[in-house]
């Protein structure tokens, strides 16, 4: 099917203000694939993914986008953060934010050819936002102002797109929609989708790979592979249960279990603990 | 009004309005209101110095503005350069404050400095105004896609690669030679107010950003040829009608955005009843 | 010894009476800008403060066209402005620079127009001078007891809201969730900056007067984290630096050019400013000695 995968990282560790972030995290994403890159507030998604655009140094280990070791601009690669703000009073339309993505970072004014415009309307149609074109961004809802986002990262004709939480901050309903649009996007156009998020449910559907964050490790597979109590238990490094319970997955530690993870909310439970 | 010692002043004055309306677009985009308010005073104290060596008054306005500017640059850091910024400006202030109290009977200096004259404007300031408005004109015109980018998403930005830290330090340079062109006739104290005013009125009347900069040029011009002609008719100074006429444009712009907003959820608010009633027979 | 003495307090220092009312009114200023200084910072409104501070000088020019004591057109106009600051909505971050940067625009223009009103009624233009960069050795002792009235006003108000202005300050989303009125402490506390600003106004100058309110306070806040503790380090700083000023200005009438001396206030800036400076070394020495991992944050413009 594929030659390289699209993203490799092999054996990074960070280490932050002394703490170690991450420790050997290894995968490989496959072009057109979906993945979920799962973990806990403070995990260290972002850590990974800030290590991955090239804009914070891992203290071992390396990552190869498309082959290429990473640098600091890469045109593969696609971001959409997890907190943006947009002012209502700012005047910039939707069309406007899309076609920065095409090429924000040449200096001087854009001179609007057909091509140019084209292309733009190609990318609203993509996302589903022709609806609300020309129309300010900043006061549109936050479902809305993602897909704008995404398709400012899509313009550019990216290999892989990275979110950062992108299901943090939305209803269950837009969510759903966002999900759907990414799945359709990594499938139909052949570009890698990696996601972040801490709770991989709404996920699990539609993913092809999860990635599992926990303890500053990771484990990488599908999720019949990964989410399993082995697998995560010696990830978090002490036991935890793996229910299925009314078609959800919960990840469950026992009594007295703590969790080994990096974040600052070190939990001690009481009866159970539902980390995910 | 438009014969000679004045068609200096209009005509300096055309250019600081153009300069200010296209770097005051920025300005407000980036909300970076404090920040256009800090260098300008910097250079009053360049100009103060400048003076008390005998040298041309533009030249110690720019030399102590890029200063200014770049204090701020290196002395804030995200989030918290309101701190530094004010420092440095009340630094430079009380540095003017010294050079001008050198001068000896130095009132009139200090007020010209501070508040515009349009008189003070002589035509040896024209070549290097025009000179400074190109190169003002050029550098927002090559920094436009990346500031754009690197003022609404930064994080994006830095993604892409784009180095915001140097992007941002180029435009704290390009409002400090800004303003030090447009002092002269404005002062230091009231520049900004041109700046802000001007783009905050356009952006109310336009969605589409290269519009809304042409918008902020044509008021800024309008604002100061209202200026400069009605205070050569009162004797009034420059500055306050720039003051209070960019104030007033910027509650135009408030109050006819905030009428386009309650009509325009009017509207969205029949179009869902309607969409409703459709998805009712559904 | 008082060889010594004697060049670094030049004679008549001590008994001076103008020095003495100086030393007490921006000593009390420094107290109360100390004070309301820290919450200034912490709430990241220096701006406001700035801009209350270049506003003070409508006031104090209003005032001398009207021939009344600046000191109360400096009061009456800050605390108007900090009102219509908080109408526009000064505490509703989104732009609220631009609107306060506009009602700041309007009053200097106003400034503008009542100086030179002034100067062509009276044929002077000292006032600008005066006003705005402050006359220290000139203020009148019959200033002494309004000076103290307002700052005690300023000083109960900061007590009186206590606690829920620094949850409030810190964080008004957590605030408000405990129930803590964070509008109309908002408002109180805006009063106290308007008197703050007022004080430190009509010390040092209309428009340095933002060194004195968030210079002290930042370094003191560089220094410690504890609120309290960086008020009573921000309120000594500032007396530190006033009487450093005075005392450099009064010794600067005999250094060229001589027999004028140098302006109080810009001694007292200086100092402030190196004062920030230093806090400020500490940390940069540290950050140096231990490599970062993570790449420095800009600076935004």
């Amino acid at each position: 099917m594929s030659g390289a995968p699209i993203l490799a990282v092999d054996q990074v560790s960070v280490n932050l203000a002394g703490r170690e972030i991450l420790r050997d995290v290894s995968f490989a994403i496959e072009p057109g694939e979906f993945t979920g890159l799962i973990g806990a507030n403070g995990a260290g998604k972002t850590t990974l993914f800030r290590v991955i655009l090239g804009l914070q140094a891992a203290a071992h280990g390396t990552v190869r986008v498309g082959g290429a070791p990473r640098s600091r601009r890469n045109p593969l690669i696609g971001y959409v953060p997890q907190k943006f703000q947009l002012d209502p009073d700012v005047p910039l339309r939707t069309r406007d934010l899309v076609g920065l993505g095409l090429d924000a970072h040449r200096y001087g004014i854009a001179i609007p050819t057909r091509a140019r415009r084209a292309r733009v309307e190609e990318m609203l149609e993509a996302v589903d936002a022709g609806g609300f074109a020309d129309t300010r961004v900043g006061t549109l809802s936050g479902g809305e102002q993602q897909r704008v986002l995404i398709a400012h990262a899509l313009i550019a004709a990216p290999k892989l797109l990275l979110l950062d939480e992108p299901l943090a901050n939305l209803d269950l309903r837009s969510g759903q929609e966002v999900v759907a649009l990414l799945a359709r996007i990594a499938s139909e156009q052949q570009i890698a989708v990696l996601i972040s998020a801490h709770e991989m449910n709404p996920l699990l559907p539609v993913i092809d790979r999860i990635v599992y964050l926990a303890a500053g490790r990771a484990a990488s597979g599908t999720a019949d592979e990964v989410v399993r109590t082995s697998v995560l238990s010696a990830l978090y490094g002490h036991h935890v249960d793996v229910l299925q319970v009314h078609g959800r997955v919960l990840v469950v530690a026992g009594q007295g279990g703590e969790l080994a993870d990096t974040s600052d909310h070190a939990h001690t439970q009481t009866q159970v603990e539902i980390i995910s | 009004m438009f014969s000679g010692f004045m068609a200096n002043a209009w005509t300096v004055a055309s250019i600081v309005a153009v300069v200010a309306g296209l770097v005051g677009f920025f300005v407000v985009l980036r909300g970076s209101a404090f920040v256009a308010h800090a260098i300008p005073n910097g250079s009053f104290a360049g100009a103060a110095g400048a003076s008390l060596v005998g040298v041309n008054t533009l030249l110690g306005f720019g030399v102590f503005a890029l200063f200014g500017a770049l204090s701020i640059g290196a002395l804030g850091r995200r989030g918290r350069h309101d701190v530094a910024t004010a420092l440095t400006l009340v630094l430079m202030l009380g540095l003017g404050a010294l050079f001008v109290s050198f001068n000896g009977e130095y009132g009139p200096e200090v007020y010209s400095l501070l508040f515009g004259e349009i008189l003070g404007v002589s035509i040896s300031q024209l070549i290097p105004t025009t000179g400074l408005a190109v190169v003002c004109v050029i550098a927002v015109a090559l920094l436009y896609r990346p500031l754009m980018l690197s003022s609404l998403l930064p994080d994006v930005a830095e993604a892409r690669g784009i180095a915001t830290g140097r992007i941002d330090l180029a435009f704290l340079g390009v409002v400090a030679l800004a303003t030090t062109m447009t002092v002269p006739v404005v002062g230091t104290l009231l520049i900004f107010s041109l700046m802000i005013g001007a783009p905050a009125a356009a952006r109310s009347f336009t969605d589409k950003p290269l519009h809304a900069m042409c918008l902020s040029v044509v008021v800024a011009v309008a604002i100061v040829w209202a200026a400069i002609a009605l205070s050569y008719q009162t004797n009034y100074p420059v500055g306050f009608f720039v003051g209070t006429i960019s104030a007033a444009a910027y509650a135009i712009g408030r109050v006819w955005a905030a009428w386009k907003r309650r009509a325009g959820t009017q509207l969205a608010a029949r179009s869902q009843r309607e969409r409703a009633e459709l998805d009712l027979t559904y | 010894m008082s060889q010594a003495l004697a060049a670094i307090f030049a004679p008549g220092f001590f008994t001076s009476q103008i020095v003495a009312v100086a030393a007490t009114v921006s000593a009390v200023a420094a107290v109360v800008c100390g004070t309301v200084g820290v919450f200034t910072v912490i709430r990241g409104q220096s701006f406001a403060g700035e801009a209350l501070g270049d506003i003070s000088t409508t006031g104090a020019s209003g005032a001398f066209l009207l021939a009344v004591g600046p000191l109360w057109g400096i009061g009456v106009a800050t605390v108007a402005a900090a009102g219509v600051m908080e109408l526009i909505g000064i505490q509703r971050p989104r732009g609220r620079d631009l609107a306060t940067g506009i009602v700041l625009g309007a009053g200097l223009g106003l400034a503008a127009l009542f100086l030179y009103l002034e100067s062509v009624d009276h044929n002077t233009t000292g006032a600008t001078v005066t006003i705005v960069f402050g006359s220290m050795f000139g203020i009148p002792s019959s200033a002494i007891p309004p000076v103290l009235a307002f700052s005690a006003l300023a000083l109960c108000l900061v007590v009186a809201l206590g606690r829920p202005l620094l949850l409030s300050s810190v964080s008004p989303e957590l605030a408000a969730a405990r129930g803590i009125p964070v509008r109309l402490i908002g408002v109180g506390y805006l009063l106290a900056l308007a008197i703050a600003v007022a004080l430190a106004a009509y010390t040092i100058g209309t428009i340095l007067s933002t060194a004195l309110l968030v210079g002290p306070a930042a370094t003191a806040l560089r220094l410690t984290r504890s609120p309290g503790r960086a008020i009573v380090v921000a309120t000594v700083i500032g007396i530190a630096a006033t009487w450093l000023g005075i005392l450099l200005a009064y010794d600067s009438y005999d250094w060229p050019p001589v027999g004028q001396g140098w302006p109080v206030s810009f001694f007292v800036v200086t100092l402030i400013f190196g004062g920030y400076l230093l806090a400020g070394l500490p940390r940069r020495l540290r950050r140096r000695a231990t490599r970062p991992d993570q790449a420095g944050a800009p600076a935004r413009g």
